[in-house]
């Protein structure tokens, strides 16, 4: 079943085009790695699959029942907020239960589950502000995974953690990818090749590259010029041709 | 002497007028205090003191004329605040000083009768009527109509306003409605304590109560609490002394304030010193 599809979506700022005609599909039990250079628009295609921008042109298709988890790049909210772990995992359920919502036990039970599996049991009651980078990362995390969502979305999430977190955050998301599809969004190609399955290259236009064997020729002739070198464990076989 | 306090219906009034003002402050000041909009309000608030001039000129209610200015103007931030491209406190201030500007120019071309400028400046609590406990009343009931049924979803655009949109919510709608409510309360609450003291009643029993929680909604019955307590605190000086009540009302959350922020640091240095003696 199809989760998300862009069809020929094009968007940019003023008259500054920053995707071109984007096509992407994205299925049940995929997970994709979105790689490109900074600036090349990948944060630009997630907040349209979000909604939280418009498309210039093309179709942007997501059946009403499909519900997506979503870990912003950046967190624009203020660090002194009165709020605690616990509620910030919970706003996680807003889309599920609309404007009124309310929190049952039910959704406290879960909340718990979540705090559990994302390693934050036990500071539930803490502030956010409170919290070091890696450990926020977490309960945004959670925010996301609360409503149980068919499709996970993850922009950047290793950008302001310590390398221990990104280890056990790559764990986590093994674990998540059993039962949900993830779109993992990196500038750092090395960082997530062997986590992934497939390979979304975008620089201005997206390229979908159906394995994670890649290698610079193909990062070449996607136009999507990463440097692979400098990331030692990057599988450096060239792959046989195949259509993009 | 307390009893004596009780006999007047003007003293009634400004008992009801501190209940009411509590209940609406401490919620909308919690808004005004996380969302980080201090600087707005009292932008509002002062911009409002051009319709209170247009008041004067067209010989209409004053607080009538506040109103307008005020919605218009709590409203029309909130719509420029989602272009990046202003200086979001440049426009505050230029509305803030227009507004001043406007409201003395309306007033001295307001032929003959000068009006007490000073009660609209500093307010008096002793001067609210029963029409003014009327418009507190249903002002109250407006904001509990909104917080009470939509306060998790409140918390949450306030906190992450972002996030929030991703989750197909009208977040743009409830923002307008919380600034519209922000402007009424500021300009409601001006007869009680006038256009330069009102901001204190959306931010001191607030801040008070944050010493002490990380709830939001304890921190909105707490802000009411404090509230209610410095506003008597605050009549009780203002009668006993001969005090403009605005003043005192404000020397008493101040109190409250620096009390609670001594108690706190107080507990937490004899819990350290339990901890390591």
């Amino acid at each position: 079943m199809n989760l998300v599809e862009l069809k020929s979506v094009s968007f940019g700022y003023r008259d500054e085009p920053v995707i071109d005609q984007v096509n992407l599909v994205i299925r049940e039990g995929d997970f994709i790695g979105m790689i490109g250079p900074n600036g090349g628009g990948k944060s630009t295609i997630i907040r349209i699959i979000m909604g939280l921008l418009e498309p210039w042109s093309g179709e942007v298709i997501i059946p009403k029942e499909i519900n997506i988890g979503y870990l912003p790049q950046t967190h624009n909210f203020d660090n002194r907020f009165p709020i605690s772990v616990l509620e910030v995992v919970l706003s996680g359920l807003l889309k599920i239960h609309g404007i009124t919502t309310r929190v049952s036990k039910q959704d406290k039970k879960r909340a718990a589950e979540v705090l559990g599996k994302v390693g934050m049991a036990d500071l539930a009651k803490r502030s956010i502000g409170e919290l070091s980078g890696g450990q926020m990362q977490r309960v945004f995390i959670g925010r996301a995974l609360i409503s149980s969502p068919q499709l996970l979305i993850l922009d950047e999430p290793v950008t302001y953690v310590d390398n221990r977190f990104e280890q056990e955050l790559y764990n986590l998301l093994e674990l998540i990818s059993r039962e949900t599809a993830i779109l993992l969004v990196s500038h750092d190609v090395g960082q997530i090749v062997s986590s992934v399955r497939t390979i979304a290259c975008v620089n201005r236009q997206l390229h979908y590259h159906p394995s994670n064997q890649i290698t610079e020729e193909i990062l070449e002739s996607y136009n999507c010029p990463i440097d692979l070198i400098t990331h030692g464990h990057v599988p450096h076989r060239v792959l046989p041709t195949h259509q993009p | 002497m307390i009893l004596d306090f009780f006999k007047y219906d003007f003293i009634l009034y400004a008992l009801a007028a501190s209940l009411l003002g509590s209940i609406t402050a401490g919620i909308i000041g919690t808004y005004v205090v996380t969302r980080r909009m201090v600087f707005i309000t009292g932008g509002i608030t002062h911009a409002s003191f051009g319709g209170l001039g247009l008041g004067f000129f067209f010989g209409i209610n004053p607080l009538l004329g506040a109103a307008v200015f005020g919605l218009v103007s709590g409203i029309g931030v909130e719509y420029l605040s989602q272009f990046h491209k202003i200086r979001e406190d440049s426009v505050i201030a230029m509305m803030w000083s227009f507004g001043m500007a406007l409201g003395i120019i309306f007033i001295s071309l307001t032929p003959g009768y000068a009006p007490n400028l000073m009660s609209y400046l500093f307010g008096n609590i002793l001067s609210v009527s029963s029409s003014d406990i009327w418009i507190m009343s249903i002002l109250m009931i407006l904001v509990l109509a909104l917080f009470v049924p939509f306060f998790r979803l409140i918390q949450y655009l306030t906190f992450d306003e972002e996030f929030a949109r991703t989750s197909r919510v009208p977040v743009s709608l409830f923002k307008y409605l919380l600034a519209g409510l922000v402007a009424l309360t500021a300009v409601v609450y001006i007869r009680v304590a006038g256009i330069i003291l009102v901001l204190s009643l959306l931010t001191i029993p607030q801040n008070t109560a944050l010493l002490f929680s990380n709830n939001l909604k304890r921190i909105m019955w707490l802000s009411i609490g404090i509230g209610f307590l410095g506003s008597l605190l605050g009549l009780m000086i203002s009668y006993a002394g001969n005090i403009p009540s605005g003043a005192s009302i404000i020397f008493s959350l101040v109190l409250l304030y620096l009390t609670g922020s001594a108690g706190k640091a107080i507990f937490h240095a004899r819990k350290k010193h339990h901890k390591h003696p």
